[in-house]
């Protein structure tokens, strides 16, 4: 089965779209690198190639982990499937 | 895949090997660019060097300046060069660096003697040096003899899920042979820094590089009218899907696979402690980053990119590989590599390292670049600071 989605670790609450794009209320694959396995979801939004889609529900205050590692905080909340980027996430830097 | 143990290089007076065979003629400062331009115009084969600096420098960053200059003249992958510049004591200074190597140098100062002058007596050594340099063979070089500096720049998220790992994956396979690594990018760590410091070979080389990023990052807060975000990361980043400089600082560092590095290097200092990873203080900037590398003696370069950055440089190969399809269908004239596949899992990452190993080969007994083919020589000099 063809793979939409590509999440690096086990522990991340991100995965990220690797085909050119998916639509809302798409059932979409995903292949977690770390170990191999398979999950689906569905989507809410339509999420382009290389950005990112939420595996769970965020809050406001919420640390993103892609790689296994914090990426930043979540600054307005976010539901499972939802669009994941500059509008609702932001650096811990500066 | 067997790794091939040999590629056809350059052999040189001090031992190392050249994946190139340039003659170049180096301007020492800015004023000096005219008359460099003029003989390579004059002389085929030969590659002038133009810059915007070498004026009223000092310190620090006159000492850069001066690495730099050097350290490129003495690049395995130039085979002999022409200093030109407007004084005589800073292009003799220059000369005699570069002489250490024992290639062939000869230093011109246009003080006196104005740019007709020089450029006819500068023209007939340049003449003399590139019929010499025509005659040299490739040989068969051991593949320790590579020093592969790595970049990456136009960063997506596929750079991390996908280009940035297969880089990681060749260097997996490579150091154990023997060759040089060098890494950069200090701004783009950030987010990162503290993984990156465990990843020091010894407890010296992470103290070095936390002290390295630390007064980076003391020099972004000092300097900085309200944070990066502007900046890091760039809208193509942003466009790409990165989102913050954590995220794009970790896929950055997928590009160093498994490796430890065995020293921090200032901006364009020769590695000394022998074969393994090193890190280089650099700019994130590509064009400045790549000549840094290449004026520290690296021979081949490679560049991941995810939206498509079109880098080059003059002396250093630039190898370009991406994993995402729409670069590879939109600007595929700039892309010698193809690991898009691997989004579609058709392509794992050992393979796509072994392809990338093949195509660094190719390129390292001669085949011409994307970068080359079309011309993109960028030279740029890192400047520290403003001048007197």
């Amino acid at each position: 089965m063809a793979t939409d989605i590509i999440i690096h670790d086990q522990k991340d609450n991100v995965g990220v779209v690797v085909i050119e794009k998916i639509t809302p209320k798409q059932d979409c694959n995903c292949w977690i690198m770390e170990n191999d396995s398979s999950t689906n979801i569905q989507s809410m939004d339509e999420i382009p190639l290389g950005h990112k889609i939420a595996m769970v529900d965020l809050k406001e205050g919420d640390t993103i982990l892609k790689y296994g590692h914090d990426i930043g905080k979540v600054v307005k909340s976010i539901k499972k499937g939802e669009h994941v980027h500059v509008h609702n996430v932001k650096t811990k830097k500066w | 895949m067997e790794i091939p143990k040999s590629f056809l290089g350059y052999k040189r007076e001090n031992g190392r090997a050249g994946t190139r065979n340039h003659v170049i003629i180096l301007p020492v400062d800015d004023i000096s660019n005219a008359c460099a331009e003029a003989v390579a115009n004059n002389i085929k084969g030969t590659i002038a060097l133009p810059h915007s600096y070498g004026r009223l420098q000092f310190g620090a960053d006159l000492e850069l300046h001066f690495r730099t200059m050097i350290g490129t003249g003495s690049n395995p992958n130039v085979a002999a060069v022409i200093v030109i510049g407007i004084e005589p004591k800073w292009t003799k200074k220059i000369v005699d660096g570069i002489a250490k190597t024992g290639k062939p140098v000869e230093g011109f100062h246009i003080e006196r003697t104005g740019d007709i002058g020089t450029v006819m007596k500068a023209s007939k050594k340049a003449q003399e040096f590139v019929m010499w340099a025509s005659e040299k063979q490739r040989e068969e070089c051991p593949i320790s003899d590579l020093w592969i500096s790595v970049k990456c720049g136009e960063s997506d998220t596929t750079s991390g899920l996908a280009s940035n790992p297969t880089v990681g994956n060749l260097m997996d396979k490579l150091e154990p042979l023997g060759v040089h690594l060098c890494f950069g990018e200090t701004s783009e760590l950030t987010g990162a820094e503290k993984v990156c410091a465990t990843r020091g070979a010894t407890k010296e080389a992470s103290d070095k590089f936390m002290k390295t990023w630390s007064s980076y990052n003391d020099f972004i807060l000092k300097e900085a009218t309200d944070d990066l975000s502007e900046s890091q990361p760039t809208a193509g980043n942003i466009a790409g899907g990165l989102t913050t400089i954590e995220e794009k600082a970790f896929g950055n560092f997928q590009k160093i696979g498994s490796c430890k590095f065995v020293d921090v290097l200032e901006p364009a200092e020769e590695p000394k402690k022998g074969k393994g990873l090193y890190f280089m203080d650099t700019s994130s900037a590509a064009a400045e980053c790549v000549t840094l590398q290449a004026a520290a003696g690296f021979n081949i370069h490679l560049f991941p990119t995810g939206q498509g950055n079109i880098v080059g440089n003059p002396i250093e190969p630039v190898v370009k590989l991406t994993a995402n399809p729409l670069t590879v269908k939109g600007m595929g004239e700039h892309i010698d590599c193809d690991v898009s596949k691997i989004l579609s899992r058709e392509m794992n990452l050992s393979e796509a390292g072994d392809r990338l190993i093949e195509t660094t080969l190719r390129v390292a007994n001669g085949r011409l670049t994307c970068a080359e083919a079309l011309g993109h020589k960028e030279f740029v000099m890192t400047k520290l600071y403003r001048s007197a």
